[in-house]
């Protein structure tokens, strides 16, 4: 008996759906034996990076927390990753959304009423299209790679940042700390779990991913945008606008984000700082990437990278195990997730070896 | 490395301390539940910088009180979204005394000291307090004086390096303490600042450092928490001190000296605050005189004049003699900021947002 691998004729559905499970088991027998080595038990020490985040309500409201901004720019993402438009700087359209927010936060630090936090949220969306809008202008022009200049543009961002809130937007009260004042009731998220810290943009972020899934299946921009990535010859044929099409997906991308930032200092932060994400636009693309590019799987690839962070912080406490871990079991999923999509493309038969004549 | 403790063990543990009570000098702690002891750190404890010097402090406190306490880290925690949940957690564990280690938990901290009424914490580097949080810091300009005199006695081109990290008044206020320290022994040196925006990133780190020495600079020093920069220096030739750990075994021939961070006593004496119930808010900001930093021991590349140089400096700010911001200081315009014959006080320090002349940042 010998095994043979061949090539699939077409790609297969049904592996391309299961092999994330596949990924996310082979991790955790991996892990068992990771655990194993650094001396703890592994049954306990599996149980707390997997499990214990949803022992309390605490825990999971958390892990929502953790996983809004992740969700909300990743739908953005796979649609432009879809059409092969590959946005990378995610994490600076998200810092300059939460500047534009914020700044509408601080100009109505005196006043309080509902409308100003529809106008945060307006201004995010703005400010994170805009900023998106430099390398779409970029592409469509000149066509510069927007894999680098979104990348770069990230750090530009960032540096914005520091110098607004160690200038204009720092706090007049706070010895010159480069922070904004806290923000007022008014701009601040509501809270929809009582105790937590679980805020309105979780079910934003839900609303975004069913939307999205809507937009890439049932609308003909959603037709245009998968055809232009899988059939690039065959878009052109038809007419589509690719210059109209990377536009779209990049600003979306971007408002996305902005979004997402602005949501982050007005709900878990609650001020300007000169960190606002911890790589939440890095974080996204694996994200995106791990819900293979669709909607509704980069609710459940959001949850399971937030459930990663939070078993980490959870193993330290709890285990006394070193921060390397939650690395460890990122890299282990990443890794089995790409290494499994072989089976997407290939198939393992198993052959009886031909009898040979005498 | 295992540090959790399930029943069986604890109860071994406990009996050991019970022991070691009726025996020893020790206070009135129950014997029953060990005093749970939490740290937030900002980087990873193998920085070799500021977090592991926090950890030793933290090594301290287990040596010190052995199983009258129990203390959990948590490390490479982001300043943002994710402190608050970490501190939150730490909190909910039964930690009754936490140490948030980096300026940009202070409101986080401070949010989750809200909700946790009997649970003391401690914020390094802050300045708001509330009846249960307690902010300390360390008088690390007092060093800077010092390094200061050594990179201007010690720099050939006048030209040091400053590897600086995030723009908050204690980091202006190490790179004027080291300008004005500098210019007093060389008039024309120069400090030149490259900010990182970030307290750990040894790429980073390493590329400013990289980038200051191509500029001419012949002595580096940082405010940054790896080794990295010392490391270049070490591969340039070019002399440089350790920030917050003892770095030599990184640059064994670059490195002069290095600012030393000693959290440890100071951990151990709010810990026995907290088991003697008598921990009160405070906020402390203490230097050399009181052990918060010392100086590790200089390399040959100091003379020893220029060693008694360093510790007559070190004698003039601990008996009060000597103020490292002394007028008259100059800002970057020329403008006379500390007229001669008296000194910066405190909160003029505490919020500083100006650079002295001979900064080029």
């Amino acid at each position: 008996m010998a095994l043979k691998i061949e090539a699939r004729r077409q790609i297969s559905t049904r592996m391309l759906y299961l092999t994330p499970f596949i990924a996310v088991a082979a991790t955790v027998v991996a892990g068992f034996f990771v655990f194993m080595i650094l001396g703890s038990d592994p049954v306990e020490s599996l149980y707390v990076f997997f499990l214990s985040p949803f022992e309390t309500k605490y825990g999971f409201s958390e892990l929502c927390v953790k996983a809004a901004p992740l969700i909300m720019i990743a739908i953005g993402l796979a649609l432009g990753y879809r059409a092969n438009i590959w946005n990378i700087g995610a994490e600076g359209q998200l810092t300059v959304g939460a500047v534009c927010g914020g700044a509408v936060a601080l100009a109505f630090w005196d006043e309080a009423g509902i409308y100003i936090l529809p106008l945060m949220a307006l201004a995010g969306l703005a400010g994170g299209a805009l900023y998106a809008a430099i390398p779409a202008f970029l592409k469509t022009r000149f066509n510069v790679n927007e894999i680098l200049t979104s990348l770069m543009l990230t750090y530009v961002a960032t540096l914005f940042l520091s110098v607004l809130v160690f200038g204009p937007l720092k706090d007049p009260q706070g010895y010159n700390f480069p922070q904004s004042r806290m923000f007022t009731d008014s701009a601040t998220l509501p809270i929809i779990w009582e105790e937590t810290r679980l805020h309105l943009g979780f079910v934003v972020a839900l609303a975004i991913a069913v939307a999205g899934w809507v937009l890439l299946s049932r609308s003909i921009i959603g037709f245009q945008i998968r055809t232009l990535g899988s059939a690039p010859a065959a878009a052109r044929y038809a007419g589509f606008d690719r210059t109209r099409l990377t536009w779209f997906c990049l600003m979306l991308t971007g408002a996305l984000a902005g979004l997402a930032g602005t949501f982050e200092v007005s709900g878990p932060i609650g001020q300007l700082v000169p960190n606002i994400s911890p790589g939440y636009g890095f974080t996204a693309i694996i994200v995106a990437f791990l819900g293979r590019l669709h909607p509704l799987g980069i609710i459940g690839s959001g949850m399971l990278m937030a459930l990663s962070y939070m078993g980490g912080e959870n193993a330290q406490i709890n285990l006394g195990l070193p921060q390397a871990v939650t690395g460890v079991f990122q890299g282990m999923l990443l890794f089995f997730l790409l290494a499994s999509d072989f089976l997407v493309r290939y198939r393992v038969r198993v052959v009886k070896p031909a009898v040979e004549g005498i | 490395m295992i540090r959790r403790i399930d029943r069986r063990t604890f109860l071994a543990g406990s009996a050991a301390a019970g022991l070691t009570l009726a025996a020893g000098p020790f206070h009135k702690a129950s014997a029953a539940d060990p005093l749970k002891i939490g740290f937030v750190y900002v980087g990873p404890i193998g920085d070799f910088g500021w977090t592991h010097g926090h950890d030793l402090g933290r090594k301290a406190v287990e040596a010190k009180f052995g199983d009258m306490v129990k203390t959990t880290y948590v490390e490479n925690v982001a300043e943002g979204p994710d402190a608050e949940r970490v501190i939150r957690k730490l909190a909910a564990d039964g930690n009754k005394l936490i140490f948030t280690t980096s300026f940009g938990y202070m409101e986080p901290t401070l949010k989750v000291a809200k909700t946790f009424k009997n649970t003391y914490f401690e914020h390094a580097t802050g300045f708001k307090t509330a009846p249960n949080v307690s902010v300390y810091s360390s008088r690390f300009y007092e060093g800077r004086a010092v390094v200061g005199h050594l990179a201007g006695s010690l720099s050939k081109t006048g030209k040091i390096g400053y590897i600086a990290s995030v723009p908050i008044p204690e980091v202006v206020r190490g790179i004027n303490a080291t300008a004005i320290a500098a210019r007093k022994v060389n008039p024309e040196a120069e400090v030149k600042v490259v900010w990182i925006n970030s307290w750990y990133d040894p790429g980073k780190e390493g590329d400013a450092a990289k980038a200051l020495i191509d500029q001419g600079v012949d002595f580096m020093t940082q405010h940054t928490d790896s080794p990295a920069p010392l490391q270049i220096a070490e591969q340039r030739g070019i002399l440089g001190v350790g920030q917050a750990s003892d770095m030599k075994a990184f640059a064994p021939t670059a490195q002069v000296t290095a600012i030393v961070d000693e959290w440890g006593p100071y951990y151990i004496e709010r810990a026995q605050a907290v088991l003697d119930g008598t921990w009160a808010t405070a906020n402390t900001w203490h230097g050399l005189k009181e052990g918060f930093l010392s100086l590790a021991p200089y390399s040959d590349a100091v003379s020893e004049t220029l060693a008694a140089e360093c510790e007559a400096i070190k004698a003039g700010i601990i008996d009060g003699s000597l103020h490292p911001f002394a007028g008259p200081i100059k800002d970057q315009k020329g403008e006379v900021k500390v007229a001669e014959g008296s000194a910066l006080a405190d909160g003029d320090l505490l919020g500083m947002d100006w650079y002295v002349e001979g900064v080029s940042a």
